[in-house]
């Protein structure tokens, strides 16, 4: 139970030898630990190598120095127990709503080698998971007959289909309007709650973060480090009401502030 | 509902208004068809030889098509090849993009002496002229990824060669029937010009000899055939494109 489900150990990246050999590195010194099925945003200003700690925890980028310990492995290439997301949809116009959610199974294993003969019940593993995100009926619509709403919500399907044990969602919902934004912040709660995987969600947006993690980190401009951690203990079930809570604004607050003095160090 | 009749039937109109307009200027100046037939002269010339004209013709066809079909493999090989690969893409484009610069016309006399005169330098013309449209489509296709989408799928552990399929491959699909459009128009310009020159046989051959013969009707009745074969092909593949590729036109449908 108490074995931690991500682990960075004094991580640093450079993007390239020659950085390193400069000392320039895109994060440095990243200490990090969850728990299992920890939802934790990390918030910074833009340009502050949240990316690159998506890259790090999926595997895509290797530390040029630390250790990155997930889910009891030591992380030395692509981690298949991983789903992404981003924000842009990056849904593949020629493919309706249910292939484009269907495309990581054709792609991983062990689904992949049984994608022929399953496919018939991926398919309605694929059309249960769009219904519980709302998108009931649209399963043969193509993307462009789809708002951006309910894009992203079908990229965050596509994210999930292969029951991932962590979702990495960089800047989901930064496209959409804040109604839209408000009404999927609900979607991704309710999928969180009912299958408890692990969340990172990087976002700049603080009510965002407070909203739905039970963590918050705050990195430091470029060279990205965690500046502080942040335990986000308001009451589960949250509902859109607590963001008008006087509980909720002083954490926004207080984050805030503490993202006011990086940008003017 | 009627400005649309209209705008489809344009074209028509303009193509009857010049051809009524050449007519004219030939009859009222009475132009010899020695110099500038007219119209009435060119069907006239057509008729009269329809047989022999349709053989040219079929002779032209065919070449051009096999050199097409040529363009088309070699252009999606290569294509594949330096669009799937940085290293390939480097060291490849700049001799590509001098190649293309050289005048394909220059090719004729050299594959005349590997191929003798007949269909041998007109199928390789049609190909040298054609697949360099082909290829940079393909390739400018496979290009363009996202990056982020590449993350996603290599997360979950794709090959670079299961990206290139899934995703690669039928993004660059409108690229590569855009291409072919304009590509088989200029198989056909090979094929003619390679026969003008080097072959017994085809339009290009019939365009030279009518036209040392000044039998200028006839020479005109040649261009119009190649023109309207061009064309039949250029909207076979145009129609093609919309059904297969429906998903990138959508903003022209309805």
């Amino acid at each position: 139970m108490n074995t931690p489900f991500v682990d960075f150990r004094g991580v640093w990246l450079a993007y390239s030898e020659e950085l390193l050999e400069k000392g320039e590195f895109a994060v440095e010194d990243i200490n990090l630990t969850t728990r299992d099925g920890e939802f934790i945003a990390i918030v910074g200003p833009s340009g502050c190598g949240k990316s690159t700690f998506m890259k790090l925890a999926t595997g895509l980028k290797k530390p040029s120095r630390g250790d990155i310990v997930i889910d009891g492995q030591a992380v030395n290439g692509p981690l298949k127990i991983v789903g992404m997301a981003f924000q842009a949809p990056t849904l593949l116009p020629w493919r309706t709503t249910i292939d484009n959610v269907l495309l990581p199974l054709e792609i991983v294993e062990p689904f992949r080698s049984q994608f022929r003969d399953r496919r018939k019940e991926f398919a309605e593993r694929a059309k249960r998971l769009l219904s519980t995100v709302g998108l009931e009926g649209y399963e043969n619509k193509f993307p462009w007959e789809l708002s951006g709403g309910m894009q992203q919500r079908a990229s965050i399907c596509r994210a999930l289909i292969h029951e991932p044990k962590m979702l990495l969602l960089d800047e989901p919902f930064g496209a959409l309007d804040a109604f839209t934004r408000e009404e999927l912040w609900n979607v991704l709660r309710d999928l969180w709650t009912t299958q408890r995987f692990n969340v990172i969600l990087v976002t700049h947006d603080l009510r965002e973060a407070v909203y739905l993690a039970d963590t918050v980190y705050v990195m430091s401009k470029r060279p990205g480090r965690l500046l502080a951690r942040s335990e986000i203990e308001l009451p589960r079930p949250r509902d859109l009401e607590i963001t008008y809570t006087e509980a909720f604004t002083r954490k926004v607050q207080d984050l805030r502030e503490r993202i006011g003095a990086i940008r003017k160090s | 509902m009627k400005a649309k009749t209209l705008e489809r039937a344009a074209p028509m109109l303009l193509l009857a208004a010049i051809l009524v307009i050449w007519q004219a200027i030939c009859s009222i100046f009475s132009i010899s068809e020695f110099i500038f037939p007219s119209p009435i002269q060119i069907v006239q010339a057509l008729i009269e030889l329809f047989g022999p004209i349709m053989g040219h013709a079929w002779r032209t066809f065919w070449t051009t098509m096999v050199g097409f079909a040529i363009s088309i493999v070699v252009g999606l090989v290569f294509g594949f090849i330096i669009g799937s690969s940085r290293m390939a893409y480097s060291a490849m484009y700049p001799l590509m993009t001098a190649f293309n610069a050289l005048p394909k016309a220059a090719f004729v006399p050299i594959l005349v002496v590997w191929f003798g005169i007949g269909i041998g330098p007109a199928i390789l013309t049609a190909f040298l002229i054609s697949f360099f449209p082909i290829m940079v489509n393909i390739a400018t296709g496979l290009a363009t990824l996202e990056p982020e989408l590449e993350d996603v799928l290599r997360v979950l552990g794709a090959k670079r060669i299961d990206v290139l399929i899934k995703v690669g491959l039928p993004r660059s699909m409108p690229y590569f029937f855009a291409s072919l459009k304009v590509a088989i128009t200029l198989a056909f310009v090979g094929t003619t010009v390679s026969e003008m020159s080097a072959s017994n046989e085809g339009i290009g051959y019939l365009l030279i000899s009518a036209g040392s013969a000044m039998k200028m009707p006839l020479a005109f009745a040649g261009l119009l055939v190649v023109a309207v074969m061009a064309m039949a092909m250029y909207e076979l593949f145009s129609w093609i494109e919309r059904h297969t590729t429906a998903w990138a036109h959508r903003g022209q449908a309805a």
